[in-house]
């Protein structure tokens, strides 16, 4: 083993919990990792070196006085920046945000609190979550650590490269057509967006509400696990939050695949799909095959649509979620001699380029005269979306795919062409719109050694085979992290 | 030639919820300035909406006396536009698919009765409120301008009537009627000048006779009865004069002055805004069982209409009947009758005197000690012939002025009557006396003159002779 920092939840807790380590050397590993990288990957928007002190401290009071709130005791983990933070800056990566300091916890972070966890700080973004490459973020790109020319996909890219560059343990983000599965495939991390409602939204700076999820990063399945655990379940403040009996996540992670019926889906794995990354993903189907599953193709007939769907409702939904950044009551302000003009002044300046063109699209698109043949028809087409995977788990449990039909592109390949950019969410996209949980797990590397991922979904609440799966590939695949001396170096 | 006015009004209620529509704020009235606050109603990054079942409870028992139907399955949706008093830029309202549509009431303008449809009952959240600093008072020449929330994310109801009224009599009796539902109901304090009810109105003139609607006008700041009343006859002057001098009606907003009396032109229609409603995200589909509904109408209060037949049938004449209850007097009535008073005296009592007394007073009938217990005594005081109806006003005025019971008033003013019969029998004599002519007439069988003697008799006894008495007494004498 290297350094503290290139330990996973489950045996730095071991280590936590047998008095090798302290949670406070465990945090500064992590942050000397931070130190030593950041210049560079610009994971964080900001580091809470304070905070997380304060908080590791207690995590080793706690440990001594044999106080155990669980598995996150003392684990520094990355949130990000697009959950509010109680005291500590906010910002969306919008500059309209730059120096705003929320007076409460989103429910995702009160509960990482409460289970004992170290919030190291608030992690890079596109824009309002707005992107596919970090390269929105309005306080500039972050790298991906496999390769810092390259992008480590978005919009929770900071997430992503703190967990594969070892300047977090796990992390946290957010998905709305992919924005956690696609960054963790690019990273070469395990990404997973929880079934719609199963995690608060409270607290979550909307981007578009009915497609948004919180959901966990790490370097393991078995870690990904660990943070839901602690996420997961009913708020009150939130009213789509799910108000049932949260899956059991873990208890078939070392079940196997064995008669587990798993569909292909040729919509989401063929045209259109690297040549490194097919072949990738065949060599694990047929692994698992091996291992005893029951593989077959499931056509999704409407995912073809699912993009042009998602870049109807997400615009429309982000235009109103958005509304309230016109300087009146928080956030940046530039004058005007009248209201609308400050309003106006101000949202020119706040909001970048990628913000402006969806709050556009999203207003236009339910203007009066357009609603129904955008929007409206939008929603249909979500319903269509929704039924074939309906239709598609009466004969299978799980449906696989590769997450991003290409590997870590550079930075600026893409950022002239938004069309390019929208179709690296074509594979995740679909799973949002069906409000439903999907995995992103690496499997592989391609030729120029970057990482390539494998992404399984399942219908809602289905977690607790998503996991089995995901455990099962990530074990089949063997694929190997990076570890923190490497990164940078 | 003629024109018929054609009149649709759109009343929004407060609801008198304990907390906000989709926080846990207070809804307190008043308050220091953005005190009943917190992330969701101030619109702050990531907050959620959550709704308040109670304004829900509310808003359904509203409908249901309307006489409308509760849709089974119901939404929100957001209402999108650019207001530096509304926290989130949208407002959360309902577009198609509102909690109650298809209702209507009943109104009574001077014994006509019509039928007023009410085509939908919606639930929204009410804005912060605006105070703009220096100028006249109005944005456009403010200094600054101050922002308050407190009364962001109120609940509120909006209730939209057909374009049924004909008459400013009959649309102020419309509100009133709509007034007295929700008060009656008890889900708001429908106060008026804290703008807890408010209304805006559409009106349009046809040639009388014509199925056609004209050019509707949509007229705002109509803040009490009077003055929706006032507005509205303002509107149909103009726009006949318009009509007649060959002129169209431009399709607006109407702003009414009330210290002007006039209406002034807000905007056109041209400037109306797209609110580009979509279904709300963060909330989900109402579903309305029959059983909830079922439970809230089995709960419903008596309503207006049904308190008004039944102080008919205790023998109040309608006009008073619809007096005491839009007048707020229903209860106090009912006191007293329960304690034994006579309804139809009480009830004149309660509508004319003790009403005069209030609006003289500039008070409301709790500022008073008035009791149904009070109003009761003075009843039997007056069917016991111990104070004359005549003198039951003033008795009444020491009462509602706090000088004691009726009987302690009556005492103390003077105002018991005469019944002892040797001093009302030497007031008669002396009468009789003082007129020899009349008395003469009276001996001589001349009944028509006993009018006159007891007139003398009042006055000679100051008010307090029992007439009864006194009468049998002069009768006696002939």
């Amino acid at each position: 083993m290297g350094v503290p920092a290139d330990l996973t939840i489950r045996s730095a807790g071991e280590a936590l919990r047998s008095g090798e380590l302290t949670a406070a050397q465990l945090l500064e590993s992590v942050l000397n990792q931070a130190a030593r990288t950041e210049a560079e990957l610009h994971a964080y928007l900001t580091i809470d070196h304070d905070g997380a002190r304060t908080a590791a401290a207690a995590a080793d009071a706690a440990f001594e006085k044999g106080e155990d709130l669980g598995p996150l005791q003392g684990i520094p983990i990355g949130v990000k920046d697009n959950m509010v933070t109680d005291g500590v800056e906010t910002t969306a990566g919008s500059q309209v945000l730059a120096g705003y300091v929320p007076p409460y916890d989103a429910t995702a972070v009160a509960k990482l609190r409460s289970a004992g966890a170290v919030i190291v700080g608030k992690t890079n973004l596109d824009e309002f979550a707005m992107g596919s490459s970090t390269e929105n973020s309005s306080f500039g790109p972050t790298r991906n650590p496999w390769d810092t020319e390259r992008v480590p996909g978005g919009s929770s890219g900071g997430s992503a490269a703190s967990v594969a560059a070892r300047s977090a343990i796990a992390a946290i983000g957010s998905d709305t057509g992919g924005s956690i599965r696609q960054p963790a495939a690019l990273c070469g991390v395990v990404g997973m967006k929880p079934t719609y409602g199963l995690v608060s939204r409270y607290g979550l700076i909307a981007f578009a509400s009915s497609l948004d999820q919180i959901g966990p990063f790490g370097v393991t399945v078995d870690d990904t696990v660990t943070v839901l655990e602690a996420i997961a379940g009913h708020d009150p403040m939130d009213a789509t939050s799910f108000n049932g009996p949260v899956p059991a996540f873990r208890t078939d992670l070392d079940r196997g695949v064995e008669d587990v019926r798993i569909g292909v889906v040729p919509e989401l794995s063929g045209e259109g799909i690297d040549p490194d990354v097919r072949q990738a993903f065949e060599r694990t189907v047929d692994a698992l095959q091996g291992a005893g599953a029951v593989i077959s193709e499931v056509s999704l007939p409407s995912s073809s649509y699912a993009l042009s769907c998602y870049y109807l409702i997400a615009p429309a939904e982000c235009s109103a979620n958005l509304a309230r950044f016109d300087g009146v009551r928080y956030g940046n302000r530039v004058d005007g001699s009248t209201v609308e003009e400050m309003m106006g002044r101000t949202r020119r300046a706040g909001l970048g380029p990628e913000v402006t063109r969806r709050v556009l699209l999203g207003t236009y698109a339910l203007s009066a005269g357009y609603y129904d043949a955008f929007y409206g028809q939008a929603q249909r087409v979500r319903t269509l979306v929704a039924r074939d995977f309906a239709t598609a788990y009466e004969s299978v449990d799980v449906l696989i795919s590769p997450t991003s039909p290409t590997t870590a592109f550079e930075l600026g390949a893409r950022t002239q062409d938004p069309l390019s950019m929208y179709m690296s969410d074509v594979c995740t996209i679909p799973s949002n719109l069906a409000g439903e949980p999907s995995i992103s797990v690496p499997i592989a590397t391609d030729g120029s050694r970057l990482p390539i991922g494998f992404q399984i979904m399942a219908p809602a609440l289905g977690e607790q085979m998503l996991f089995r799966v995901a455990s099962a590939v990530e074990h089949l695949a063997g694929f190997e992290a990076l570890s923190a001396e490497k990164v940078g170096a | 030639m003629s024109y018929e006015a054609v009149i649709g009004i759109e009343t929004h209620v407060e609801l008198k919820t304990r907390s906000k529509m989709f926080c846990g704020c207070s809804t307190e009235f008043g308050g220091e300035p953005n005190t009943h606050t917190c992330p969701v109603c101030l619109g702050l990054p990531g907050a959620l909406p959550v709704p308040n079942r109670q304004a829900i409870d509310w808003i359904i028992e509203i409908g249901l006396a309307l006489n409308s139907t509760i849709a089974e399955w119901s939404v929100f949706h957001r209402k999108n536009y650019f207001y530096a008093d509304m926290p989130k830029n949208y407002q959360i309202s309902q577009f198609d698919i509102p909690i109650c549509t298809n209702g209507h009431l009943v109104v009574d303008v001077e014994g006509e009765q019509s039928r007023i449809g009410v085509t939908r009952v919606h639930m929204e959240e009410d804005t912060g409120k605006s105070t703009h600093m220096g100028g006249d008072g109005r944005i456009q020449s403010a200094d600054y301008t101050l922002l308050d929330f407190n009364r962001a994310g109120v609940p509120l109801v909006e209730i939209v009537s057909e374009p049924d009224l004909r008459s400013p009599a009959q649309a102020r009796a419309y509100v009133q009627e709509l007034r007295d539902i929700v008060a009656a109901l008890g889900v708001s304090d429908a106060k008026l000048e804290e703008g807890s009810m408010r209304f805006d109105a559409n009106i349009s003139l046809r040639p009388a006779g014509d199925d056609e609607f004209g050019v509707k006008v949509e007229v705002k700041n109509m803040n009490s009865f009077r003055s929706l009343e006032r507005a509205l006859t303002f509107e149909i002057e103009r726009q006949t004069k318009a009509l007649e001098a060959g002129d169209a009606v431009a399709q607006e907003t109407r702003h009414w002055d009330e210290a002007a009396g006039v209406t002034h032109s807000m905007r056109s229609k041209e400037e109306s805004s797209d609110y580009r409603y979509f279904t709300e995200p963060d909330l989900v589909p109402m579903e309305i069982s029959a059983e909830w509904r079922d439970r809230i109408k089995a709960a419903l209060p008596e309503l207006p209409a049904q308190q008004r037949a039944r102080y008919v049938e205790m023998g109040v004449d309608s006009v008073t009947a619809t007096t005491l209850v839009d007048g707020g007097l229903g209860k106090l009535f009912e006191d007293a009758v329960a304690a034994g008073g006579s309804a139809r005296t009480v009830s004149i009592w309660l509508t004319g005197e003790v009403t005069a007394y209030l609006r003289r007073e500039e008070i409301e009938i709790g500022d008073t000690p008035l009791t149904g217990a009070a109003l009761a005594e003075l009843s039997g005081l007056v069917d016991a012939g111990e104070v004359s109806s005549s003198a039951a006003k003033p008795v009444l005025e020491g009462v509602l002025a706090g000088e004691g019971s009726p009987k302690e008033v009556a005492v103390a003013r003077d105002l018991v009557q005469m019944k002892d019969t040797e001093a009302l029998g030497a007031i008669v004599d002396s009468v009789l006396a003082d007129h020899p002519d009349e008395a003469a007439r009276l001996r001589d069988g001349d009944m028509k003159v006993v009018g006159y003697l007891m007139g003398q008799v009042m006055k000679a006894s100051r008010g307090k002779a029992d007439p009864k008495l006194a009468n049998t007494m002069l009768r006696e004498r002939a």
